[in-house]
């Protein structure tokens, strides 16, 4: 984990969403799928906490060595719709990589990748390394409408199989991510599931995987402090490995990416008004 | 006054500290965490996360969301109780600083008896802290250190029983001075003012509080002028009492405006998650200051700023 001083290489708009590259070899060198950057705001407005981004893009070789990307969702709030407005040339605080990555399966051959909304974007980072890992890799992805729906042709282009959906069927099938599951892994031999998301998604994901005996890890977002173990505020509900008893674990540090059978959903009770990670405020 | 800074060192209450700058109580992880963020010999001290007689798996999340210039949290005081603490957490910090001052806090008079024995003769136990913002299970109250009968018994009978300085946290929002007064009398040997006043976030679209726990607490920035109204009226009252002045402090300048109010040392809470090199950048500021005001040392910026004389009916016996 670093703290930098990042230049801004470049800012595009992706749809709904900003896509922002930095300049940060300390950072995208150590960077791994599932791992999150801390971004500082200004010292003069009123909102205080870092951001807490996925990193969507690190890239250690080639003519964008040492470069991070990672997307906003403008929309979400103050803190991102800042971000949103940066321009290239500027620099920005930066901690990270921070959390523990998805780890990639040793001997199960073929993943499916499951995200919705702007969570979507850590996805791509993880199909990469699968692929180049041999690995075959299915996706679901979805938002509400055709320009939430982050890089769908990026999509089509690491996958064998890729099912888009949109709420309002202007992309893809009519219909919500989570419905788009099963038909997902019916269509292939799935047998590992990687998802990112809210709460209600990855509840859904970890009951599906339950029900089918199928390994998953899910990367949870929660509303954070710091994102980097101080306050313990990130709090998620995990169980004991014989099922017995349960704690509350930092997702900061412990997570965000989690085994979604160990994760004990029902006492996340604010599930459904809970937050994007990448923002602090309401 | 020499023309030159000699040292940012002070001596709080007997407790020596390279700067008069701690990390406040729940913003310095378990003493792993913030190695790598800020160069840990150059922070004054740490105040441990609040620890309970039993371990406490703390108040569902979300547990923080922001508000203009602050923060609503709610942890539920989250921790491994005392005795999971001081086998594997303390040694930790006692690594990370030479100044671990422990949070403590209870429910009931004999929790807080409990804990305090069992830091007694602790190595890397510099300093006691006592919460006193939760809930008095006894007297079925809502907020334990609110009554100056319950400061009188809870802190007198930490400080009767502990060996290092007892500093009493006490309740943000409400009226300090009495409550600093029973302290005192109760035999403290310092205060921290003050712990985060209650405060409540709701989410609008839900039509729901936005925190787990319902209600929270306010920290942050927006704090600053409580905590120096708070500090500034109890040095009025008790001069020679060591004030640290907790809740949003951010900047050096605030710091020094602490200072000025009449604290002898400062703590950095929400300011560290933000930025894990405040609380050396701070006490770098505050050396600046005294630099370029030629003052020796922080104590000589200590209560300069005087809010005159109490009217008649803000007198306390």
């Amino acid at each position: 984990m670093k703290r930098v001083r990042a230049e801004i290489l470049s800012t595009r708009r992706l749809g709904a969403y900003q896509s922002l590259t930095l300049v940060a070899p300390e950072i995208a060198e150590r960077a791994r799928p599932g791992q999150f950057v801390a971004v500082a705001m200004p010292d003069d407005r009123d909102f205080l906490l870092r951001r807490h981004l996925t990193i969507h893009q690190s890239s250690r070789r080639g003519g964008w060595a040492g470069t991070l990307e990672f997307v906003v969702d403008p929309a979400s709030g103050p803190g991102t719709s800042w971000l949103s407005d940066v321009r290239a040339h500027g620099f920005l605080d930066i901690i990270g990589p921070l959390g523990t990555p998805f780890s990639y399966p040793k001997r199960l051959t073929n993943c499916l990748l499951i995200g919705e909304d702007r969570s979507v974007a850590g996805l791509y980072f993880l199909a990469q390394e699968l692929v180049a890992r041999g690995k075959r890799v299915d996706m679901v992805i979805g938002g509400s409408t055709l320009d939430a729906v982050f890089k769908p042709i990026e999509a089509k282009r690491l996958s064998q199989l890729v099912t888009v959906v949109t709420d309002d069927g202007t992309l893809g099938e009519t219909g919500t991510v989570i419905e788009a599951i099963e038909p997902a892994l019916d269509r292939a031999p799935i047998e590992v599931a990687y998802a990112a998301g809210t709460v209600p998604l990855l509840s859904a994901v970890a009951r599906i995987c339950r029900a089918r005996k199928l390994p998953a890890q899910v990367a949870v977002e929660e509303r954070m402090g710091c994102g980097y173990g101080l306050c313990g505020t990130c709090a998620v509900p995990v169980a004991s490995k014989d099922g017995a008893t349960w704690r509350h674990v930092r997702a900061c540090v412990d997570g965000p990416v989690f085994n979604p059978a160990r994760v004990v959903w029902d006492r996340w009770p604010a599930a459904e008004t809970a937050p994007a990670i990448a923002e602090g405020s309401s | 006054m020499t023309a030159r800074t000699r040292s940012i060192g002070v001596d709080l209450a007997g407790i020596p500290l390279a700067t008069p700058v701690l990390i406040a109580s729940g913003c310095a992880g378990t003493g792993t965490e913030l190695h790598g963020l800020v160069e840990l010999r150059r922070v004054g001290g740490i105040v441990s996360r609040t620890i309970t007689v039993e371990p406490r798996e703390g108040s569902a999340p979300p547990r923080i969301v922001e508000s203009p210039s602050g923060v609503v949290w709610d942890t539920g005081l989250q921790n491994p109780g005392i005795d999971a603490f001081v086998a594997t957490e303390l040694p930790t910090l006692a690594a990370a600083s030479p100044a671990i001052v422990v949070s403590i806090a209870g429910a009931t008079l004999e929790e807080y008896v409990r804990i305090t024995g069992v830091l007694q003769g602790r190595a890397g136990v510099a300093g006691i802290e006592v919460h006193l913002s939760g809930p008095d299970r006894e007297l079925e109250r809502p907020v334990l250190g609110a009554h100056g009968d319950r400061v009188t018994e809870v802190v007198g009978a930490v400080a009767r029983m502990s060996l290092v300085p007892v500093f009493a946290k006490l309740p943000g929002g409400v009226d300090v001075v009495p409550l600093a007064l029973a302290a005192a009398r109760a035999g403290a040997t310092g205060l921290t003012l003050c712990a985060s006043p209650p405060a409540l976030a709701i989410d609008t679209a839900s039509t729901r509080p936005a925190l787990g726990a319902a209600q929270g607490w306010l920290s942050g920035p927006a704090l600053k002028p409580l905590t120096l109204r708070a500090v500034a009226e109890v040095h009025r009252a008790l001069p020679r009492m060591p004030i640290v002045a907790s809740g949003g402090i951010r900047t050096s300048d605030d710091a020094v405006q602490a200072l000025l109010a009449g604290a002898s040392a400062v703590q950095v809470g929400t300011a560290t998650l933000v930025d894990p090199a405040a609380p050396v950048t701070i006490a770098k500021g505050i050396v600046a200051e005294l630099q370029r005001r030629a003052i020796a040392a922080p104590e000589d910026l200590r209560g300069v700023v005087g809010i005159g004389a109490p009217a008649p009916e803000e007198q306390h016996a």
